[in-house]
């Protein structure tokens, strides 16, 4: 099927992203391009089709957020909020990505091959996220499910208050939050990484990776804690 | 929300077009600050002997259609400092040799409703109210030259929105700074201040960031023990790009709360809030483009 080429120097985004809203029988397996796309914010936000997209450069806020079903590859950085509540599909930054990637994605894949900032996938509801570099501070905070393959360093409280999702980390971590803590990687877990890489197109020994999960003694208020957490 | 700009060429034939450059990236942050926008240039520095300070008008009833000529007259009547100026409406650049502190006394006494926006050998610094584009057209940023410069466009969060509150603000001389953020202690900031003897214009959040920096500097630290001490005592949430007369430096918050972003190249290094203001830069797709860390202090030199 054809591909279609949208020139963010002529069009804008709100016709990428109406052309991306049509009908889910008329995308299928198309080819959508998005050529100088400058840093323009929402860009291919709310897709619910298997559609393929490629943003060749800089995205900037919430690309791909709320994405249903398509692949969707940023050729650059992407600003805050890349796949953002994504809910399926899989959302690909061959750069950087900045705060808040990922951030209560429900489903779905994104990979980031460089760093990603503060916050990643911060609220995680079950989707999985792979990054080739490091994340900044105060990722997973508060993550529910899905699971986070992180192959460079953590920065500061990395899974703080941490629900059921699960964290893999090779590098170092500056700090974990609170309730997080390493655990044993089992065979299921180094079976999940070794996945998880090879979904991200990610060379590295699966058994190199820490596994973070939650200590779960927050899950009940205690009043003797005195606010020592 | 407020947007960034910053711009240091590396190649001397672009000091022609720094203003050029600058124009589309300062617009390119209209969403971020809709309702002032303001700028200082930095441009070879004049004389040990002269200063230059950049006044703004639109305070006096005369607004716009102001007599510099004839403050410039009366100033050379009044002391021995060979003022001249050059104007552009509710602006003007008087350059002046001699003591910038008399002749600030006497701007004050002489001429009160007269605002004095930068004092330096290097500084020229604009601001108002207005759009981005507005502000832009009003002072014919597209020909300004220098070597590096500090934009800001803001959406006021803080204080009132005046030309005043405005960004960039200055103290002491060739020091600017613009933010994108809100502080949370900067009457904490201002009262350890005042008693130095360090006066305020406004009731901005911002000048007490740009007067407790500047007053580290003007105390002999260097710029990055100036930034340190920053860290520690100034809190909330921030993005900081400052100019000197020969450096750009950027900062943000543990949490990087307020966004950033560089581009660099051969022949130039180009900070903004967000990539949209880069997007249009010579060469971008070949520019180094990254995200600067929170905590960290990235300085450089023109």
């Amino acid at each position: 099927m054809e591909s279609v080429i949208f020139d963010l120097e002529k069009a804008s985004v709100r016709e990428v992203n109406q052309f991306l809203h049509g009908a889910p029988e008329t995308l299928e397996g198309r080819q959508v391009t998005v050529v100088s796309p400058n840093g323009a914010h929402n860009l291919a936000v709310g897709v619910d089709a298997p559609v393929q997209v490629l943003i060749d450069g800089h995205a900037g806020y919430y690309a791909g957020g709320m994405n249903k079903h398509a692949t969707i590859i940023v050729d650059g950085s992407a600003g805050t909020g890349v796949a953002e509540n994504m809910m399926s599909g899989k959302v690909h930054v061959k750069g950087f990505a900045s705060n808040g990637a990922g951030a209560s994605a429900h489903g779905g894949l994104l990979v980031i091959d460089g760093d990603a900032g503060l916050r990643c996938g911060i609220s995680l509801k079950g989707g999985d996220i792979v990054v080739g570099g490091s994340v900044g501070s105060f990722s997973a905070f508060m993550a529910q499910a899905g699971r986070m393959v992180i192959c460079g360093d953590a920065g500061d409280a990395l899974g703080d208050s941490l629900y059921e999702a699960v964290l893999y980390v090779r590098g170092s971590v500056k700090s974990l939050g609170a309730d997080a803590q390493y655990e044993e990687m089992t065979d299921a877990d180094v079976s999940a990484v070794r996945d998880l890489l090879k979904a991200a197109g990610l060379n590295h020994d699966p058994m190199s990776f820490r596994r973070i999960a939650s200590a779960r003694t927050l899950y009940h208020w205690n009043a003797d804690a005195n606010q020592e957490y | 929300m407020c947007g960034i700009v910053g711009l240091l060429v590396k190649t001397p034939a672009l000091r022609e077009q720094l203003g050029a450059l600058m124009v589309p990236m300062l617009i390119g942050m209209t969403e971020r600050g809709p309702d002032s926008a303001g700028l200082a240039v930095f441009s070879q520095p004049l004389d040990a002997a002269k200063r230059k300070l950049s006044l703004y008008s639109g305070f006096t009833p005369e607004g716009d259609r102001f007599d510099w000529k004839g403050l410039t007259a009366a100033l050379n009547g009044a002391m021995n400092v060979d003022a001249q100026v050059d104007v552009q409406g509710n602006h003007a650049v008087l350059t002046l040799a001699g003591d910038p502190e008399g002749v600030k006394s006497w701007l004050r006494a002489a001429f009160p409703l007269v605002y004095l926006l930068s004092t330096g050998r290097s500084i020229d610094l604009y601001k108002d109210i207005g759009t981005p584009a507005q502000v832009a057209a009003r002072y014919d940023f597209a020909n300004l030259k220098g070597s590096h410069l500090v934009g800001h466009t803001r959406m006021a969060t803080e204080s009132a929105v005046t030309p005043d509150r405005a960004h960039p603000f200055t103290a002491g001389e060739d020091f600017c700074l613009v933010h994108n953020g809100s502080l949370s202690n900067p009457y904490g900031v201002r009262r350890m201040l005042e008693p130095q003897g360090i006066h305020f214009d406004t009731d901005n959040d911002t000048e007490a960031a740009c007067r407790f920096l500047e007053w580290r500097l003007r105390e002999g630290d260097e710029l990055p023990v100036a930034l340190q001490k920053g860290f520690e005592e100034l809190d909330g949430f921030y993005t900081f790009l400052m100019g000197t007369s020969t450096e750009l430096a950027l900062i943000r918050d543990p949490f990087a709360c307020k966004p950033a972003i560089v581009a660099e190249t051969d022949d130039y290094v180009a900070i903004a809030s967000e990539f949209r203001s880069l997007a249009h830069l010579p060469d971008i797709k070949h520019a180094k483009v990254f995200e600067p860390a929170p905590e960290e202090m990235y300085v450089w030199k023109a």
